[in-house]
Order: structure tokens, then C-alpha cells, then sequence
């Protein structure tokens, strides 16, 4: 993978965790510590959370997957929701 | 189903057969429908109820339930107060419907109710007393719905319109099970629990503490066999592995707009059951449900629904049954029907190929994962704002909760506006928005304008999405 490619999944990884941690703090949610495997109903978040995170990171990212595709499944685990979001961006 | 216009719910539930062997599973507690049939939480306060306006608005679904089953028939009006709502609104809705006692364990201190005694349920017992059900009130049940002003606006309906849509069932004798996301103190699970308790069917009931996984895999224990919720509840159960121990043979999706991704999604995780979406509202009543799996609605839907009549004026979904709302309690909102006794539902229709698709709301209300917010009342607290001279606050669309809620500023200090200080003044603005309303209701983001449209009435132009 040539860098300038890593270093753009880095940013969309370290830019959805700071858009979970900023979520979780306006909604009053503790955040579960973000690792791959961790699911996403467990992490704290309600489905407003979610919605307002997709809502931000459109406007950050501008890719929404979740719209892109109309047969898009659910990620179920943070891992999932990074990969989803740098199979879009890229 | 109901018997008839008369019949109570009490009546109703001893009329089914297997009592005893049919069961409200809550997260915590259980109780047979026989149980609740001849039981009372209420100690004596129930028979004192007789004739009365009774507010319930206890946290429990199950004691709900069993006050519900207790006092219909008894009380001469039923209010059901929802969980979620603020318990500083109880004393409005109290005000509102005239309320003379109020069943509920919440912390109620510091509300005015002097009118009203409080009653605590207790747990349910065998009632000594059979409750006098041979002259029954025709009780009046009043749901609670979002208002423009914040305040809730109390929906009054009978149990006959809000059973209309129960028929027989044809699926009693494989052994059903119900379940619903919903809290049977909104529109859509009350509709679930009368069609339990209406034929006879086991129930699961959700709760608030309880996560999704937990509750799908309480769901299939009990085996539940049919199941309903906002397309924004099967969005989030899908995310859960859980949702892969349930196996409906019926999926009802209801009290949002359908998209055809979460109608895929449900058909390839459900592929034995039946996936149907309706359509619904507290005003409106039940009014159509559909089966092709396909969103939006056939045209012939419109002329050819039995005991519902519906048409499209001015572009939005008018609708005329006996399962509409009566009226509303408030006494300063409109009339709930027109003169010809049609109900607006305000949802605005596109017609494409004979198929009827929904496009947002004429009167620019949006529904946030189920829920309403009306424009006005966000607008209304941006606006205090020392900062803000007027907004505008729109819908935007989001794929898991259907919509969401954003805002347009228009600030008094346009001219030589510093943008470094944007950001901390949305913050400052959102967190206004924050204190005074629900979460679902404060804006996503805000966008700082020059200018907003306005009309030749002075109003704001709305462009419904």
C-alpha cells in the first residue's frame, strides 16, 4: 500500500474516534474504549448517537455508505464501521 | 376483537379462552392475562376511581397494563402518560384532561397537582372486590403527541377506535406470540397490546433499561412469533447479532416512513416471514398496511381499503374511520378533523406509476426516529438566543433514524461577523437547545446564513424535504 494511502485510512480512522468521543460527550454517553472488536451496541451510543455521528462524518468525509449503497448491511463492530467508511473514502 | 361499542377491555380479555396459559412477559416482572383480568394493583384507589379522569404514569410497562386493564370501564378517562416524556410536562397534562388522581411511582415533588391525589401501584393482587363492570363508563383514552409550542397536545380516542383496525386473527391456532420495540404508552405499541390482549395472544413488552440484544434474546425465548417497530428500531436491532435468534413469521414496521433498504434488509434476515409496513398515527388512527415489501403504497390502496376512507388533497393524505381520534383536549389547538370529519395526517405524496410515495410533511414536521418535532418549537428556543434574530430549522435526512433535525441562523451581527468565533457560538447555541429540549430535537449542526425566505404573510418559507 503506497503511504500517502495509509495515511488517508489513518485520518478517516482517527477522525471517526474523535467524532465518537465528541458525540458521546454532547449526548452525556460514557464511551466504551474504541477497539476493532468492539460492537457498536456496546459502545454507549444510542441510535440518535449514530445518526448524528453518519450526519457529521458526512459533512466531514462527504461519503455517506450508509446512502451509497442501497443494499448496505449494518457494520456490527467498530472495526466494521472504520473499514466501511475507508471502503467509500478511498 | 371488541364485541362490541360498549365492551370493555376487562370484559374483553375474559372472553378469550386459555387465560391463565397466555402471559405479559415484562423485563422484570411476569403476569398471566388472568392475572390481570381479576387483579388490581391499585388496592382499593381503583374502585374509588369510578367516574373519575385518571392520569397513569408509572415507569413500568406491566403495571401500566394492569391499571389500564383495571380502570377501563371504571374511570371516565384514561391519559397515558409516556416514559420518556419530562415529568414536568405531567402537570400540563394533568391541568389539560382534568385529571382527579394520578397512578404513578415516579418522583412527582415539586409539581403542582393540588387537584389530583396521587395513587403508588402496588403489586398485583387477586382483587376482593369484583369490580362493578355491569354499567360500564365509557372510558375515554387520551394519548399524549408532540405540539408546536413544546408543550404535549392530548389526543382522545375511545378503545373502539383505537381496536378498529383488530380483526380475528387467522393465526391464533399456531400459537402466537407478540412483541413490540415500542412502549405501549405510544400510539404504535398500544396498538400491539390491544391486539394481545384482544386475541388472546402472549406478549413480550420492551423496556428502557434494557439493551437490544437483551431484549431479542428475551424475545426468543419466549419465542415470539410476530413483532413490530419504527424502522429506526429494526435498524438498530439489525446491528445487533441478536437479531439472528428471533424467528418471526411476521414483521410489522410501522410509525415512520419505510425505505426499501431496511424492507431488504428485513426480507434477507427474515426470509419466513411476512414484512409489512403501515400506516398509522395517533390522530389518524390505523389506516392501511402494506404487504408487497415494496415502499411507498399501490394507488389502489386509496379507494380500495375496507372500513377507511382516504384521499389526497392538496397534496397530503386525508383520512376518514372510525379509528380516528375524537378530538384534541388542549383547549387553544385546532380542530383534529375537518367539518367533513377527515383527518389531515399532513404527510405530503408523490404519485409515480400508480405507486404513492411519501415526500416529507406540508406542515414541516419532522419525525425523528418515530418521533415529532415541530419546527417551531426548536426555532422558538434558538431564538432566545441574545445573538440570533431568526432560524429556520429544516429536516435532513439520515439513514438511521429516518431524519433529523438542522438549522439555519440568521445572526443580528451579520456585518463584520468574525467566523473564528463560529464554532463557539453554535456550541453556545446548541447547548441552549440542549437544556430546554429533548435530545432528538436539538439541532444536528447549525448553519449561519445571511438571509431566510420569507412570505408575503410574514411567515417563513418552509421547504418541505
Amino acid at each position: 500500500m503506497p503511504p500517502w494511502e495509509l495515511k488517508a485510512d489513518m485520518t478517516v480512522r482517527s477522525e471517526i474516534e474523535t467524532q465518537f468521543q465528541q458525540v458521546a460527550q454532547e449526548q452525556d454517553k460514557r464511551l466504551a474504549r474504541l477497539t476493532d472488536n468492539l460492537p457498536l451496541l456496546d459502545s454507549g451510543l444510542d441510535s440518535l448517537c449514530f445518526a448524528i455521528l453518519v450526519s457529521r462524518l458526512e459533512d466531514l468525509l462527504e461519503v455517506d455508505p450508509f446512502t451509497a449503497s442501497e443494499d448496505a448491511v449494518f457494520p456490527l463492530t467498530f472495526g466494521d464501521f472504520v473499514r466501511f467508511y475507508e471502503n467509500v473514502a478511498k | 376483537m371488541l364485541r362490541s361499542e360498549t365492551e370493555t377491555l376487562g370484559q374483553a380479555l375474559i372472553a378469550n379462552s386459555d387465560l391463565g396459559a397466555r402471559w405479559v412477559f415484562g423485563a422484570g416482572a411476569t403476569a398471566a392475562w388472568g392475572q390481570l383480568a381479576g387483579g388490581s394493583c391499585l388496592g382499593n384507589g381503583g374502585g374509588d376511581l369510578r367516574g373519575k379522569s385518571v392520569l397513569v404514569a408509572t415507569t413500568d410497562q406491566l403495571t401500566a397494563i394492569a391499571t389500564l386493564v383495571e380502570l377501563d370501564g371504571v374511570a371516565s378517562r384514561l391519559v397515558l402518560y409516556p416514559p420518556d416524556l419530562p415529568v414536568e410536562h405531567l402537570a400540563y397534562a394533568a391541568k389539560t384532561a382534568a385529571a382527579d388522581a394520578i397512578v404513578s411511582d415516579r418522583i412527582l415533588a415539586g409539581l403542582s397537582l393540588e387537584r389530583c391525589s396521587l395513587i403508588v401501584p402496588g403489586a398485583l393482587q387477586p382483587s376482593g372486590v369484583a369490580l362493578d363492570r355491569e354499567q360500564p363508563w365509557q372510558t375515554e383514552w387520551v394519548l399524549l403527541t408532540s405540539g408546536t409550542t413544546g408543550l404535549p397536545k392530548l389526543v382522545a380516542h375511545t378503545l373502539h377506535s383505537l381496536a378498529g383496525a383488530i380483526g380475528k386473527s387467522n393465526d391464533t391456532e399456531g400459537g402466537v406470540t407478540w412483541s413490540t420495540f415500542y412502549d405501549i404508552r405510544r400510539y404504535g405499541g398500544l396498538q400491539i397490546f390491544l391486539r394481545a390482549a384482544l386475541t388472546g395472544t402472549s406478549l413480550v413488552l420492551s423496556d428502557a433499561l434494557e439493551s437490544t440484544a437483551d431484549f431479542l434474546e428475551r424475545a426468543s425465548v419466549h419465542r415470539v412469533t410476530h413483532i413490530s417497530g419504527t424502522p429506526t428500531q429494526w435498524r438498530r436491532a439489525l446491528m445487533s447479532p441478536a437479531a439472528r435468534l428471533i424467528t418471526p413469521s411476521y414483521v410489522r414496521l410501522s410509525g415512520e416512513i419505510a425505505d426499501q433498504a431496511i424492507l431488504d434488509q428485513l426480507r434477507s434476515f427474515y426470509p419466513q416471514a411476512r414484512i409489512s409496513h403501515a400506516f398509522a398515527s395517533t390522530e389518524a388512527g390505523v389506516a392501511f398496511e402494506v404487504k408487497d415489501g415494496i415502499h411507498g403504497f399501490a394507488a389502489s390502496i386509496v379507494s380500495q381499503t375496507s372500513g377507511v376512507e382516504m384521499k389526497v388533497e392538496n397534496g397530503s393524505l386525508r383520512i376518514r374511520s372510525d379509528r380516528t381520534a375524537s378530538r384534541y383536549l388542549n383547549h387553544d389547538a385546532r380542530p383534529l378533523k375537518d367539518e367533513n370529519g377527515f383527518v389531515d395526517t399532513g404527510d405530503a405524496l408523490e404519485l409515480r406509476d400508480g405507486r404513492y410515495y411519501f415526500a416529507g410533511r406540508r406542515d414541516g414536521v419532522i419525525n425523528v426516529g418515530g418521533l415529532k418535532v415541530h419546527p417551531e418549537e426548536v426555532e422558538e428556543v434558538i431564538n432566545r438566543h441574545p445573538q440570533v434574530r431568526m432560524s429556520l430549522v429544516r429536516t435532513k435526512k439520515s439513514p438511521i433514524m429516518g431524519a433529523l433535525v438542522v438549522a439555519d441562523v440568521v445572526l443580528k451581527t451579520a456585518q463584520g461577523f468574525d467566523a473564528r468565533d463560529d464554532r463557539s457560538l453554535q456550541q453556545d447555541i446548541l447547548s441552549l437547545c440542549r437544556g430546554a429540549l429533548s435530545a432528538h430535537k436539538v439541532p444536528v449542526s447549525i448553519t449561519f446564513v445571511a438571509t431566510l425566505a420569507v412570505a408575503e404573510t410574514g411567515k417563513l418559507i418552509r421547504r418541505n424535504a
